[in-house]
């Protein structure tokens, strides 16, 4: 019976509280509350730049009625006098997936190649149906962790898929029920670069496979937007549904702000980008991006460095990640880039006011640092109206605390989220601190309170000593329990008050023999409050370590610049008519090369003696695949759409390492996973540029495509069975298949009938143009007679064959077809289908006419690739100066780059390299590696670079060892492995 | 008629696929006459007579310290070395790597010293002989994988059968060293290192065996146990222990390993972060087989040349340095003097490099009684080069002998360079 009415009093209750205007109610009388509640004598930051000293908050249900210095009070109003307090608006997450469960992810183990979802879009990572409001679920715990964080509202989504649908803007509050919470149902549209987990289909494999994917999506969306779609697709109409919304993206990082910022552009979306707390890299780029940020404040934890052999393999970066991180909102606020604070990434919500701190501490401006929490997610979310300040008319969410919220020692009290109070922290309590003398039964105690004002602690003493005590104090009642006895004999005095002041302590005390006596403490008049629980982290803040270009070991603290350089008694290979020429001077000049001869001055020249030296054109590598974060994308037999221009990777060392091999320009080639690849990126290797800098201007435009056991995947597996082709007799048909719908595709476009733009047929109707040249990976004779028949049948031409290991079988053919040839020195045996390559390859393809290079596809051979040129002359004596074009001016002629680059001639690029004896000697080495003036590659600066990163290696691991010397947390160093991609490489 | 074209078919394919017919014994004296050589010692002669006699090097010096016998071998202007050893291979072992059938160099077991590399070794391998051209002769073909990998032995490259070949059968046990970091991969990321916690655990497994077979081998057990079996002569040095260990803290713990157990002949083999232990290695007289030099640096802030210049770092110490040929691709093993040749652009000098891959191999496996110079009373196994055979530019063999044979400098590679040369001659 009385748990049936308990039970009919927790309904009541909770009726009353979720009941709309708008419900009937059966539970008792319609209650009607129509009062104010005003804040009184606060400091209020109504927003973050307009502030009010002793003034008042005026609320009325959820609202801001009246905010200001006189604010009329109407006679039914509840007032609170904040004397010594501060409001400010609450807090804002504008990236959460808070009250999201986790997706589940696909079992299974078999590729998938198409869509599990029926009525959809072609890709299952393309959720834009998804809306988090149906799925959303309040969480009470994770909502009071945020709430104590300070934060008013979240605005949650699905973290899962590429598009992720819409998201729903919530009040953290526990009144009123979903009704209440939702503020917005479609807050706006998500995106990422991260597949759904809920399905296996293979594409996209690759950062440019998911570039591609989300354009080829928004060309399927204006199309279907015509109405020209003979089918439904429930996916697309979404999308329709929620272009207008605010579309907030996930990129992660600093280069991947910038390529999906390019994809946003190209169809006038200017996306909110959710960086990666590295943008202050190449700031000046991501300032060019014009979007608006939203910031993790997930910075590193320090390495664990006391295993210094392990520490001797950490990197650089990320030694550095952990010194720049914390600065990054202060390096965007200084660079006037609108950015908001989200709880992404962290661990657990209360790391939050620890970091939040640790970017003030570094730095960042506490007006900015208030506005990326409050009025900038407003602005994001298109809630100005609503959220964000407190302004009249503004939902009231605040909060009361101490003091300054951006000082650690300040206590949140309150948060008040549409005009309802959660308490935080206690208000008003009495601050009991300090020491007290008090006499129990006979014994003279000496009581030293310390600690927090909420949550202090005691220590107890007598004449004889120190005793063990524990104090609790809540709600003006206080605890103190003090042990007294031995550890044999265990005693206790208990003692209990409830306080009035804060200088008498007064109350019961009941004594080890269960006799209760009175007691009164009084405080000590000038006794000292000493508060050793909160540490500042100002004491931790270190110097930034420098950014440097690119971010990384070797990285330049000041890109280097254009020279005139005169080199003065070379020997030349000039790779033109003139050969070799012997105690010749070069002249280079605002990046070309100027001029050629003897006895050549000019005051403004820096002189360089190349006595005993030669100077040569800059070695291009026709087939690498340094320099980017991912080579292949597997998703499809044919991903023409995607472009290798997108994933450049300006960060890899192994630009500077080819450098240092007298590397100057590189083919970065889509690797082998199947037989239509994607498109290439021709680039010079301009160490410390950024990623769209380092390709070609005007650049020639090119594509992998490959043959053999690669695209068969005959190496990937046992359960690799399931695409096509599977055999070499698939991989033609694949060709014609493609070739065929890109002519139809081109003749449907220029009938003038409205059609489906289609990326990768766009791709490959530019190959049948002439417009867009093939590289070819290819092993046997067989396959590569077979492309060339294939392109004939077409009336193209195919540019390279790469690799080509049996090109000497077919070498006739080859030439008749007109199609150059890059290949190894003298790979072989590492597969079945390189039984018959030779390393005589190169001398046969050159001797019948083909124009022939040597190439690396490999990040160690391609700084050797003068070496691997030598080889050629071993091999079936191939002249020197034939052999060195092998891995310079041939290349260049393959890339359509011989009018730019490729020999030492008056007015190319002065892309150059000089060397401290034959360039194709084992003995030699490169000294300077010059591109278009600017020498990116200097022996002499290497041995300087070396000595700097030595220095702050050391620098830092110091700054490290201080900081766990603190007793601050770090964690175990997992030290970064370079990746060295090949054309296999996923 | 069907039959008819197997048959044409498996013929053809027959003489398609035929490896070089190793050399005849020496039956006449010969002198090679009039070569720069290099002795494999740090020095050279010019204008050189080497007189071989049965299979053996009977005199060798300058046109005054020498007289030729025999048939002359006029090489006036070219150069003659001493064959280039290359250690801890897999030739023979393995033919094509993607192909699981024809690899034959990794048994499973973990602990398995008993496990011998010499039977399997196929001396018709066509990665085999496509090393002769380079000058690569002699090779130490070692198991690979698992805690202990097995017995390696030493063969000469040109023999009917395993047993023509050996050279030194069964002279060492080779040990792969644990990490003491463990990789990490993670999909999309870079791997990376970490502590690997079973580190000490694996070695504990290590020391284990090591003591009981040191036990066994003392005598008295009744029962014979054939993995101890195959310990036998490490504990009294006739048996090398070939350890494969690049990180600083492994060679350090892999040289206490050694010391504490008594083992006689510990051999680095790898050695990645040798630099860092010189003293250490110094002290304790181990030599060091080093990985090729055509490696990318492992941490991206060590110096771009530092696999370049790893061999000088170490031969200034004075430590006992060879190149081996673990961390490549089998068929890369024919670079082998090129890697050598790499070390002289860090400032190696030329008779310095060519003894890694010579003299400085034959004496840490133990072969530098037979092989490594161009000696009297050495093997005549050597050949020459019309210029310098450590550049790739003018390796160029004119003339290669094992055991005073002549051995074909062609191969499957030559043999299809020749036939489709011929096809196009003419036509261009």
């Amino acid at each position: 019976m009385v748990k049936k009415q308990l039970t009919l009093l927790l309904l009541l209750c909770v009726s009353v509280m979720v009941a709309q205007d708008y419900f009937p109610t059966n539970t008792g009388v319609k209650s009607v509350n129509t009062n104010y509640t005003a804040f009184v004598n606060a400091k209020i930051y109504i927003n973050p730049t307009k502030i009010v000293e002793n003034g008042t908050l005026l609320i009325y249900k959820s609202k801001v009625v009246g905010v200001g210095k006189s604010v009329e009070i109407p006679k039914n109003t509840v007032i609170f006098d904040l004397k010594g307090k501060s409001i400010y608006p609450s807090f804002i997450d504008v990236y959460s997936s808070f009250g999201i469960a986790k997706a589940e992810k696909a079992t299974g183990r078999t590729p998938q190649y198409n869509a599990s979802r029926e009525g959809f879009y072609w890709n299952d990572h393309i959720l834009p149906d998804q809306n988090a409001i149906n799925v959303f679920t309040y969480d009470k715990k994770a909502a009071t962790q945020l709430i104590n964080a300070g934060f008013g509202v979240v605005n949650t989504h699905i973290a899962d898929g590429i598009v992720r649908g819409t998201g729903a803007l919530v009040a953290l509050t526990d009144k009123g029920g979903d009704h209440n919470r939702i503020i917005d149902g479609k807050s706006g549209q998500y995106l990422s670069l991260k597949k759904s987990v809920k399905s296996h289909q293979a594409y996209p494999t690759s950062i440019m496979g998911t570039l591609a994917l989300l354009r080829q999506m928004y060309n399927d969306v204006n199309w279907y937007k015509t109405g020209q779609s003979e089918t439904k697709d429930k996916a697309l109409e979404a999308l329709i549904a929620n272009q207008n919304l605010v579309q907030i993206i996930e990129a992660g990082s600093d280069l991947n702000d910038l390529r999906v910022d390019k994809v946003g552009d190209e169809f006038g979306i200017q996306y909110v980008i959710v960086g990666g707390g590295d943008e202050y890299k190449r700031i000046d780029k991501i300032k060019q991006t014009n979007a608006t940020y939203i910031l993790p404040i997930n910075f590193p934890k320090a390495y664990d460095v006391e295993d210094t052999f392990l520490t001797s393999v950490l990197s650089l970066a990320d030694m550095k990640a952990w010194s720049q991180k914390p600065y990054n909102p202060k390096i965007l606020a200084d660079n006037k880039i609108e950015f908001a604070l989200s709880t992404k990434g962290l661990n657990t919500i209360k790391e939050f006011k620890t970091n939040l701190h640790k970017a003030i501490a570094y730095g960042l401006d506490k007006t900015i640092a208030l506005e990326a929490l409050t009025t900038v997610p407003a602005r994001i979310l298109g809630k100005s109206n609503q959220l964000g300040t407190l302004n009249k008319g503004m939902y009231a969410n605040f909060l009361i605390t101490s003091g300054d919220i951006f000082d650690e020692k300040t206590i949140l009290y309150e948060n008040w989220i549409k005009g309802n109070k959660v308490k935080v922290s206690a208000i008003d309590v009495i601050d009991i601190r300090g020491d007290y003398t008090t006499k129990i039964d006979t014994e003279k105690y000496d009581i030293n309170i310390f600690g927090s004002i909420d949550k202090p602690k005691a220590k107890v003493k007598t004449s004889t000593g120190a005793l063990g005590s524990k104090l609790r104090y809540k709600n003006d009642w206080l605890y103190l329990t003090i042990a007294i006895g031995d550890s044999v004999d265990k005693k206790f005095i208990r003692l209990s008050s409830r306080i009035s002041n804060s200088t008498t302590i007064t109350g019961k005390a009941i004594l080890s023999n269960g006799n209760e006596v009175n007691f009164v403490a009084n405080k000590t008049p000038d006794s000292k409050v000493t508060d050793k629980t909160k540490k500042s982290s100002k004491k931790d803040v270190f110097e930034m370590s420098p950014i440097t270009f690119p971010n990384v070991a070797y990285g330049f603290d000041k890109q280097p610049t254009k020279q005139t350089l005169l080199f003065k008694n070379a020997t030349v290979w000039t790779n033109e008519v003139y050969g070799i020429l012997k105690n010749t001077d070069v002249l280079v000049k605002d990046g070309k090369i100027f001029k050629i001869g003897t006895n050549l001055k000019l005051s403004s020249a820096t002189v360089i003696d190349a006595t005993g030296k030669h100077l040569t054109a800059g070695i291009i590598d026709e087939h690498s695949h340094i320099a980017t974060s991912a080579v292949n994308e597997a998703g499809h037999n044919s991903t023409a759409e995607v472009s290798i221009e997108e994933a450049v990777n300006p960060d890899d060392v192994n630009i500077y390492r080819n450098l240092a091999g007298g590397v100057t320009s590189i083919q970065i080639l889509h690797g082998s996973a199947n037989p239509i690849g994607g498109q290439s990126a021709i680039i010079k290797l301009k160490w410390g540029e950024s990623a769209n800098d380092l390709i070609y201007e005007n650049s020639p435009k090119f594509i992998k495509f490959a043959l053999g056991e690669n695209v068969k995947q005959s190496n990937w597996g046992d359960n690799q069975t399931v695409r096509f082709p599977q055999t070499r007799m698939g991989v033609e048909q694949v060709f014609k298949d493609y070739f065929t719908r890109a002519q139809s595709y081109d003749k449907l476009k220029s009938s003038g009938v409205p059609y489906r733009k289609d990326q990768e047929l766009e791709v490959l109707s530019e190959i049948l143009k002439g417009e867009r040249f093939i590289s070819c990976h290819s092993y046997v004779q067989s396959e590569i007679n077979m492309l060339m028949k294939v392109a004939e049948s077409f009336n193209f031409k195919i540019n390279t064959f790469t690799h080509i290991l049996e090109g000497y079988k077919v070498a006739d053919k080859m030439k008749a077809h007109g199609v150059a040839a890059s290949t190894f020195s003298d790979w072989w045996a590492y597969k079945f289908e390189v039984n018959d390559a030779i390393p005589y390859n190169a001398s046969i393809l050159h001797n019948a006419g083909v124009l022939t290079a040597i190439n690396s596809d490999d990040a160690e051979m391609s700084r050797r690739l003068n070496h691997e040129a030598a080889k050629t002359v071993k091999y079936g004596g191939v002249s020197e100066e034939d052999a060195w074009k092998f891995i310079t001016l041939n290349p260049a002629k393959m890339l359509h780059l011989d009018d730019r680059v490729g020999s030492v001639k008056v007015g190319k690029d002065a892309d150059l390299v000089l060397w401290s004896g034959h360039p194709m000697s084992v003995y030699s080495k490169a000294e300077k590696t010059i591109i278009e003036g600017v020498t990116y590659f200097d022996l002499e600066r290497d041995k300087m670079l070396r000595n700097k990163i030595k220095k702050e290696r050391n620098q830092l691991i110091k700054q490290m060892l201080q900081h766990k010397n603190k007793g601050l947390k770090t964690q175990p160093i997992i030290a970064k492995k370079q990746n060295y991609l090949h054309c296999d490489s996923e | 008629m069907k039959n008819i074209i197997y048959v044409i078919l498996a013929l053809s394919i027959q003489i398609l696929s035929a490896q070089q017919t190793p050399g005849e014994i020496q039956k006449k004296p010969f002198s090679i006459v009039g070569a720069t050589a290099h002795i494999g010692d740090g020095t050279q002669i010019s204008n050189s007579i080497i007189v071989i006699e049965n299979g053996k090097i009977t005199a060798c010096g300058n046109m005054d310290e020498v007289k030729p016998i025999g048939d002359i071998i006029d090489v006036k202007g070219q150069h003659v070395y001493p064959a280039f050893i290359a250690a801890n291979t897999s030739l023979g072992l393995v033919e094509v790597d993607a192909v699981r059938a024809s690899n034959d160099n990794r048994e499973i077991g973990g602990i398995i010293p008993h496990v011998r590399s010499l039977i399997a070794y196929n001396t018709e391998s066509k990665v085999v002989e496509s090393m002769r051209p380079n000058g690569v002769l002699v090779a130490q073909i070692s198991p690979k994988r698992g805690l202990i990998s097995g017995t390696s032995s030493i063969v000469q490259l040109d023999a009917w059968n395993w047993e023509d070949a050996a050279i030194k059968s069964d002279d060492a046990i080779y040990v792969n060293w644990p990490n003491p970091f463990s990789i990490v991969w993670r999909r999309g990321n870079d791997p990376s290192f970490k502590q690997n916690k079973t580190y000490e655990k694996q070695i504990e497994t290590l020391t284990n065996f090591v003591v009981q077979a040191k036990a066994y081998i003392k005598g008295n057990s009744s029962e014979i146990n054939i993995p101890f079996e195959a310990m036998k002569g490490l504990f009294d040095g006739s048996k090398q222990w070939f350890v494969n260990v690049n990180s600083e803290k492994g060679i350090i713990d892999a040289i206490a390993f050694a010391k504490q157990h008594e083992i006689k002949n510990l051999v680095i083999v790898g050695g990645e972060q040798s630099y860092k232990v010189i003293e250490l290695l110094k002290l304790n007289k181990i030599p060091v087989l080093l990985n090729h030099t055509h490696r990318l640096p492992s941490s991206n802030h060590d110096d771009y040349d530092l696999s370049y210049k790893l061999p000088k770092l170490l031969v200034d110490a004075g430590i006992l340095v060879g190149i081996q040929s673990g961390a490549i691709d089998n068929f890369q093993t024919r670079n082998l003097p090129f890697y050598a040749g790499t070390a002289v652009s860090a400032g190696l000098s030329k008779d310095e490099a060519l003894k890694l891959i010579t003299s400085n191999t034959a004496k840490i496996l133990g072969i530098n009684n037979r092989l490594g110079m161009l000696k009297s009373g050495m093997d005549a196994t050597l050949f020459v080069s019309k210029g310098d055979a450590l550049d790739m530019r003018t390796n160029s063999l004119t003339n290669a002998y094992i055991n005073g044979r002549k051995v074909s400098l062609e191969t499957h590679q030559t043999q299809l360079w020749k036939r489709y040369s011929e096809k196009y001659k003419g036509e261009y």
